[in-house]
């Protein structure tokens, strides 16, 4: 009897549509996150990521409906990200039905927004997301979608966030994602040795050995993908049972 | 039997109320004494800082009708927090007063381990439960808080273990309560809530 390692397929949208990953089977609208989180939920993930890529201040109300409507089919807990600038940006998804906030390059400009959100909803509902770059001998925070540099040791960054009350860090490596050669596992297991809190491996997994080892070697709490899952590359069923039979503790779908 | 939800301006009411709508059953939310004094059943439910949930009780003047009615023997449920509210105390704010529905303190986990405790776990089943009741022993519960009643755990059918055991379940009288969130727990947790719901029935 110990704690699972979880399982979190993300559904990156444009606040209305999943807009990376589109080839599903078996789904009559295929881009419809409602549908994909039905599916999901039924699959047995642990939890969903639904995040608004293009989160532009005119498609908001679009994205929280899309909340609204993903929370209702799912009992699993939900956690919505993506443009989350401030406290008011985090009630109004809380209230939409999220369990959970992301946050990312807004709280890299304003870190004081990691503790307002921790004191208003609990460190459990702040789950702070770090893009993580290799650079020399440490690895380099970027921003806005992973595309700038915030001049900011990712270590030193993870601390100081658990420190201002994230109860969770989602951690997306910049150089691994998309390349479906496997997760990271150096940087995912330097930060999830330097944290008290549970840390979501993030970027390059395809393989369900690239999550026996992101959760064995790599000491990470949780896995999350997006297009391998959306594409029918693995299935979720599929890698729990690979999983279980390797040792690692995951929850069964019955 | 319809559930009242104590709604306190926080926590997670409308994913509970939901979980209860795909079971079929009716829920209202009462943030009033004069709806708690009226409730058939009544469920707290509860998710972030203990304070909140505390001061919100006081303020709203909904502790001496939620203690009636307990006191009266309609059948109650809390949910996370709300299992934590049931003791004298917390250590997550030491100043505040519990409900003292059951003696004892709330602890910190140990930081031996991550926290706060999130995700999946399993429970060990100590004594017969009318919650857990067709639910298979080797179900996963999602649970998310980092206090526990970890000493007090007396009244405990259930308990889980991170870092150290904790109870999960608690069943006394008509006084129900569980450390995980049932209405984001998948099936075993909408069997948890329909085991509660016929108990009035």
């Amino acid at each position: 009897m110990s704690l699972a390692h979880r399982i979190i397929p993300c559904l990156d949208t444009d606040g209305a549509r999943v807009v990376k990953g589109v080839n599903f089977v078996g789904l009559r609208d295929a881009g419809d996150p409602v549908a994909l989180a039905a599916r999901y939920n039924a699959e047995g993930a642990d939890e969903l990521v639904v995040l608004d890529i293009a989160a532009s201040r005119d498609r908001r109300p679009t994205f929280l409906e899309t909340i609204r409507r993903v929370a209702a089919e799912l009992a699993i807990p939900l956690t919505a990200g993506g443009g989350i600038r401030t406290l008011d940006d985090a009630r109004s998804v809380v209230r939409a039905g999220a369990d959970k906030v992301t946050v990312n390059t807004a709280a890299v400009e304003h870190p004081g927004l990691i503790s307002e959100l921790s004191q208003e909803f609990g460190a459990q509902a702040v789950v702070l997301a770090i893009d993580a770059k290799r650079l020399n001998d440490h690895w380099d925070v970027m921003v806005r979608g992973g595309r700038d540099s915030a001049n900011r040791d990712a270590l030193a960054w993870a601390r100081q966030g658990v420190e201002l009350g994230a109860g969770e860090i989602l951690l997306t490596s910049v150089d691994r994602d998309g390349t479906q050669i496997g997760f990271d596992t150096p940087l995912t297991s330097a930060i999830s040795r330097a944290v008290s809190v549970p840390v979501i491996a993030s970027g390059g997994a395809k393989l369900p050995e690239h999550f026996a080892d992101i959760f064995s070697e790599g000491a990470a709490d949780a896995a999350l993908a997006a297009s391998i899952f959306h594409d029918n590359v693995q299935s979720i069923r599929e890698l729990k049972k690979f999983l279980s039979a390797r040792g690692i503790e995951v929850r069964l779908p019955c | 039997m319809k559930i009242t939800l104590l709604d306190y301006g926080a926590g997670n009411v409308t994913s509970v109320e939901r979980a209860l709508q795909r079971l079929g059953s009716e829920s209202q939310r009462a943030s009033s004494p004069e709806c708690i004094a009226q409730a058939e059943a009544l469920l707290l439910p509860g998710v972030g800082h203990y304070a909140a949930l505390i001061r919100a009780l006081d303020e709203r003047a909904l502790r001496a009708p939620l203690l009636e009615a307990v006191q009266r023997g309609i059948p109650f449920l809390g949910i996370c927090l709300g299992l934590q509210a049931l003791y004298e105390s917390s250590d997550e704010a030491p100043e505040l007063l519990g409900l003292k529905i059951l003696p004892g303190a709330v602890r910190s986990l140990p930081t031996t381990v991550k926290l706060p405790h999130m995700g999946w776990n399993q429970l060990k089943i100590t004594r017969p439960s009318q919650l857990l009741e067709g639910i298979p022993a080797d179900a996963y519960f999602y649970f998310a808080h980092s206090f526990a009643a970890i000493s007090a755990n007396g009244e405990a059918v259930a308990l889980c273990s991170h870092g150290a055991e904790f109870a999960a379940v608690i069943e006394k009288r008509n006084i129900f309560a569980v450390q995980f969130h049932p209405e984001k727990s998948g099936a075993p947790g909408a069997r948890l809530l329909q085991n509660f719901l016929r108990l009035g029935a």
